[in-house]
């Protein structure tokens, strides 16, 4: 495929797409007069309508998707996006509505929030949910900051924060923008958190544990109940990160095995599309004594309908404008209506089955690290093909030739040259073992041509890139030629 | 027929079960303590199908009775005509579909679309580099906080009172755990921000002032004035925009000496949504690249030789630095960023200005006509962008009631936020408002008033 230019490279002075509205009212030029003007934005395209269709027409050629074929990127539950919801969201009813405007005449809005709200509470076992943060990094925050203001309230926010070694990165991240020091707990030979050095490490220091469960191995924490309550006994509370919950949607809750506050993705469990890094949504839910503490304003039901009440005196305030990404919220409720109790525990259950399948059928050609039961997601590694000189980046580059998209790569870090592969519960039986006679056939590859698999992906539109130069040398923007 | 995405028939389940070695999927949880699992089925409602899911819908859109109205609400979230080019290319499922681009080679049109866009907001902000977006403009405004005071290693920030209350509220909880205070900056009687306060409430320990323009009562600041002042006190300049249609026209706040540019960007071809999801974004110059946060997209050669695009500068962030990252943002706003990408390509360089020029001159108009009637008063008098401040001679409560009558929001009430500017209304007039829209209002601000 040829190289589509920057649009910067088709621009030429005098054209245009642009179709705007005349202007109606008389022009005064005084209102201009007082005013800070720019002459010229200099370097913004001119290009004619045809040109922009064509332009991103072939820039999206140059993209894999879910639409095309399974994405089996780990602990990122690439799932199918259902179409309807797609359509429902964009209802002009719906999306062309002004969230500043009365509560009255927003009520099918404040609605749907309720709503979520509900259901989500009753799928995580908890009993608040907000909806305001954006994404799961933004949930993780606000679910740490819950704990910290409920602590502080008790007398003392406490120190630190314990985090598994497998846990995702952005738990640490949202840790310390708490105000907390991290402390690692290591995982044990069964790829779960050793309770014993938990135990140890549970001090009175210690405002909370973050833990993902399933973690990241795909390994269900069988002692979860033993966990929670060492945290409790001692005074902290339990944050669980919920990115993996498409494992346990209609099988067991958060909420059961103690957990205080759990975030979700709603661009995860509950099928909204990823759009290629965003928007996401990641409600919070929480048991009880944390709701005063939840962001502001919270949807309440009166006798005269739903209201927005701001006056929250214990919340921790606002993390963003608004409602939060209130058009992600209605397709995953659109999702859940749309499978009821009976097709939300399929979710996990053909989640599980598939990625079961997988890890059956690929352990012979590839490590196995932890011999645990796995749901959703498995991680194999690449040391027997490390022999051959063959890394797991090799191996994923190669699976771009076979038309599939790669597995998480290097993740988690306790897992050395780790692929870790989550197929989520949409895939046909045709496409997993598409992708399983692929990652055989690349096994073999390594052994008998590993040249083929370090210089590839051959097949794509362009080959591998030089991330390092780009790094060192960054040219994050266009500039005209001098 | 209940709906299902599962594409697996019962013969290839029993096969895969076999596969796996085991006679039923329950087998599979056996990991999980029968202590803890769910004795019974979710409490949710019995699943709807297509036409049923759709009707449901369309009920609760309906119990939406904002569009039965003529709307002047702005203050943040903005009106405009959306291209159909935007709504046909930005649900292709290619664009739709995919994950983060972790994998450039599979991943260029993502890519390329972000190259476009931090260069189209650094030709818009006159900065020199911009990341691949952000939640949103509230979120943006404290992670700037944050950014500056990494920068300069000091811990009190001057926030303008004429900040957009959401920004504000947004910035104290950001900041609340990490040892940061906030000083709130007075607003002048013509709605600016107040420069003698600034010059005192300036110190060795001020890592930076925040401030907006247009600001969040539609007046334009002095931006110039605003960073000179801060620069002198070796203290950095964070201007937020929340209109950035407005870029069109006003000078570039990377020419009036800013050092961060942060904001919202829903106007660009992104509907009202409720209020999200819109599209935070943030440039700034060039020397404080390590520290701004988010995604970031650079160009690159393959093997070959041929160019393309990553996401790059990764050390910043959390998946590689863990708690030392410079912000726990993992997600951006792809797709509304694709949006904005291809809204500014289609408006093109005389397409912006023209824009920003209809909704001054018609912002202009509304505002001359409406202070022109008997009982409304213009607040602030200086300079506005599209929005501007009206003050009336009887409670904004009772006028808007009887605007609503008429069928018509006529605008934000400042009171809630502003006590001091309680009975005020702030207005948005863009170009999605005709002429006869604008005169509608006042017909019906002056029968209010009569």
């Amino acid at each position: 495929m040829i190289a589509e230019p920057l649009i910067f490279e088709l621009s030429g002075v005098g054209k245009t797409a642009c179709k705007l509205p005349k202007l109606d009212v008389p022009v005064r030029e005084e209102i201009l007069e007082e005013l800070p003007l720019r002459e010229d934005i200099p370097g913004f395209p001119e290009v004619s309508e045809i040109e922009v269709v064509r332009h991103f027409t072939r820039l999206s050629q140059y993209n894999y998707c879910i639409d095309l074929g399974m994405y089996p990127l780990g602990s990122c539950t690439m799932k199918y996006n259902p179409k309807i919801n797609e359509k429902i969201a964009s209802l002009p009813g719906l999306a062309a509505v002004h969230p500043g405007a009365p509560p009255d005449l927003i009520q099918g809005n404040l609605a749907i929030l309720s709503m979520l709200e509900e259901f989500l509470a009753e799928i995580t076992g908890m009993d608040d949910v907000s909806l305001q943060p954006s994404a799961g990094a933004q949930g993780e925050l606000v679910g740490m900051m819950l704990i910290r203001a409920a602590l502080e309230e008790r007398g003392d926010p406490r120190r630190l924060v314990l985090i598994p070694d497998s846990a995702h990165g952005t738990n640490p991240s949202s840790a310390h923008i708490c105000g907390y020091r991290v402390q690692e707990v290591k995982s044990n030979a069964a790829g779960m958190v050793d309770l014993e050095d938990l135990d140890r490490m549970m001090t009175e220091e210690v405002a909370a544990v973050m833990i993902t469960n399933p973690n990241t191995l795909g390994v269900f924490e069988e002692d979860i109940c033993r966990i929670t309550k060492v945290v409790h006994d001692r005074g902290g509370m339990v944050y669980m990160d919920g990115a993996n919950m498409n494992a346990l949607v209609g099988i067991c809750r958060p909420g059961d095995m103690g957990v205080d506050v759990i975030h979700l993705n709603l661009h995860k469990t509950f099928s909204t599309p990823h759009g290629g890094g965003g928007p996401g949504s990641g409600p919070v839910a929480v048991k009880r004594m944390l709701e005063p503490y939840l962001p502001a304003p919270r949807i309440e039901k009166e006798s005269s309908g739903y209201v927005l009440n701001h006056d929250r005196p214990k919340s921790i305030g606002r993390v963003r404008a608004f409602y939060g990404n209130f058009l992600v919220t209605v397709k995953a409720l659109a999702y859940i209506l749309s499978l009821g109790p009976h097709g939300l525990k399929e979710i996990a259950e053909i989640a599980v089955l598939n990625s079961n399948y997988i890890r059956k059928s690929l352990e012979e050609d590839y490590h196995l690290k932890y011999a645990s039961p796995t749901l959703h997601e498995c991680v194999f590694s690449d040391k027997f093909q490390k022999q051959y000189g063959v890394s797991n980046i090799d191996i994923a580059k190669r699976l771009i030739d076979y038309d599939v998209h790669p597995p998480t790569m290097s993740f988690p870090l306790i897992v050395p040259g780790a692929l870790m592969i989550e197929p989520t519960e949409t895939e046909s039986k045709e496409d997993l073992d598409r992708f399983i006679d692929a990652m055989r056939a690349i096994n073999r590859e390594a052994r008998e041509n590993p040249d083929l698999l370090k210089s590839a992906p051959h097949n794509s539109n362009v080959r591998r890139l030089d991330e390092t130069s780009a790094a060192r040398n960054p040219i994050l923007r266009w500039q005209p030629e001098k | 027929m209940p709906m299902s995405y599962i594409s697996l028939s019962d013969k290839e389940k029993k096969a895969m079960l076999d596969a796996v070695g085991i006679a039923s999927v329950g087998e599979l949880f056996r990991s999980i303590p029968e202590g803890v699992r769910l004795d019974r089925a979710l409490s949710v409602p019995e699943p709807l199908s297509e036409p049923e899911l759709t009707s449901h819908f369309e009920k609760l859109a309906n119990h939406n009775r904002y569009s039965d109205f003529l709307s002047f609400l702005g203050g943040g979230i903005y009106p405009h005509f959306i291209p159909a080019l935007v709504d046909y290319l930005a649900s292709r499922g290619e664009f739709v579909s995919p994950y983060t681009p972790y994998q450039p080679e599979v991943s260029q049109g993502t890519l390329q679309a972000i190259f476009e866009f931090q260069t189209l907001i650094c030709q818009l902000t006159g900065m020199d580099i911009s990341n691949a977006s952000l939640y949103d403009g509230a979120s943006g405004a404290a992670e700037a906080v944050l950014m500056a005071s990494r920068i300069n290693r000091k811990t009190k920030i001057l926030v303008a009172r004429s900040l957009h209350p959401h920004y504000r509220q947004t910035i104290a909880t950001y900041i609340r755990n990490l040892g940061l205070t906030a000083r709130e900056m007075k607003v002048t009687p013509a709605g600016t921000l107040d420069l003698e306060d600034l010059e005192s409430g300036l110190d060795e320990d001020t890592t930076a002032v925040i401030f907006q323009s247009p600001n969040y009562f539609g007046v334009i600041e002095d931006v110039a004035a605003i960073s000179e002042i801060m620069h002198r006190h070796q203290a950095l300049s964070i201007a937020v925009v929340t209109e950035p249609v407005s870029l069109g026209l006003l000078q570039p706040p990377g020419l009036q000496g800013v050092d961060i540019v942060t904001g919202e960007a829903q106007s660009f071809g992104i509907p009202l949504s409720f209020g999200g999801p819109v599209l935070g974004f943030m440039a700034c110059k060039n020397e404080f690249i390590r520290q701004l946060p988010g995604r970031i997209a650079g160009q690159t050669r393959d093997v070959d030789g041929k160019r393309g695009f990553v996401l790059t500068l990764s050390t910043r962030e959390q998946h590689i630095r863990r708690e030392r990252a410079t912000s726990n943002i993992c997600t951006n706003q792809a797709l509304c960023l694709l949006r904005a990408t291809i809204y500014l390509e289609t408006l093109g360089r005389n397409g912006l200005r023209s824009l920003a020029h209809i909704n001054m001159q018609k912002a202009g108009y509304a505002r001359q006509l409406l202070t022109g009637l008997e009982g409304v008063r213009d607040v602030f008098g200086g300079p506005v962008f599209n929005e501007f401040v009206l003050g009336f001679d009887r409670p904004w409560e009772e006028i808007a009631a009887e605007l609503r009558d008429a069928g018509i929001l006529g605008g934000l009430a400042l009171g809630p936020d502003y006590p001091e500017w309680a009975g005020c209304a702030l207005m948005c007039v863009t170009e999605t408002h005709g002429k006869d829209d604008i005169d509608r209002l006042a017909a019906a601000l002056k029968e209010a008033l009569s």
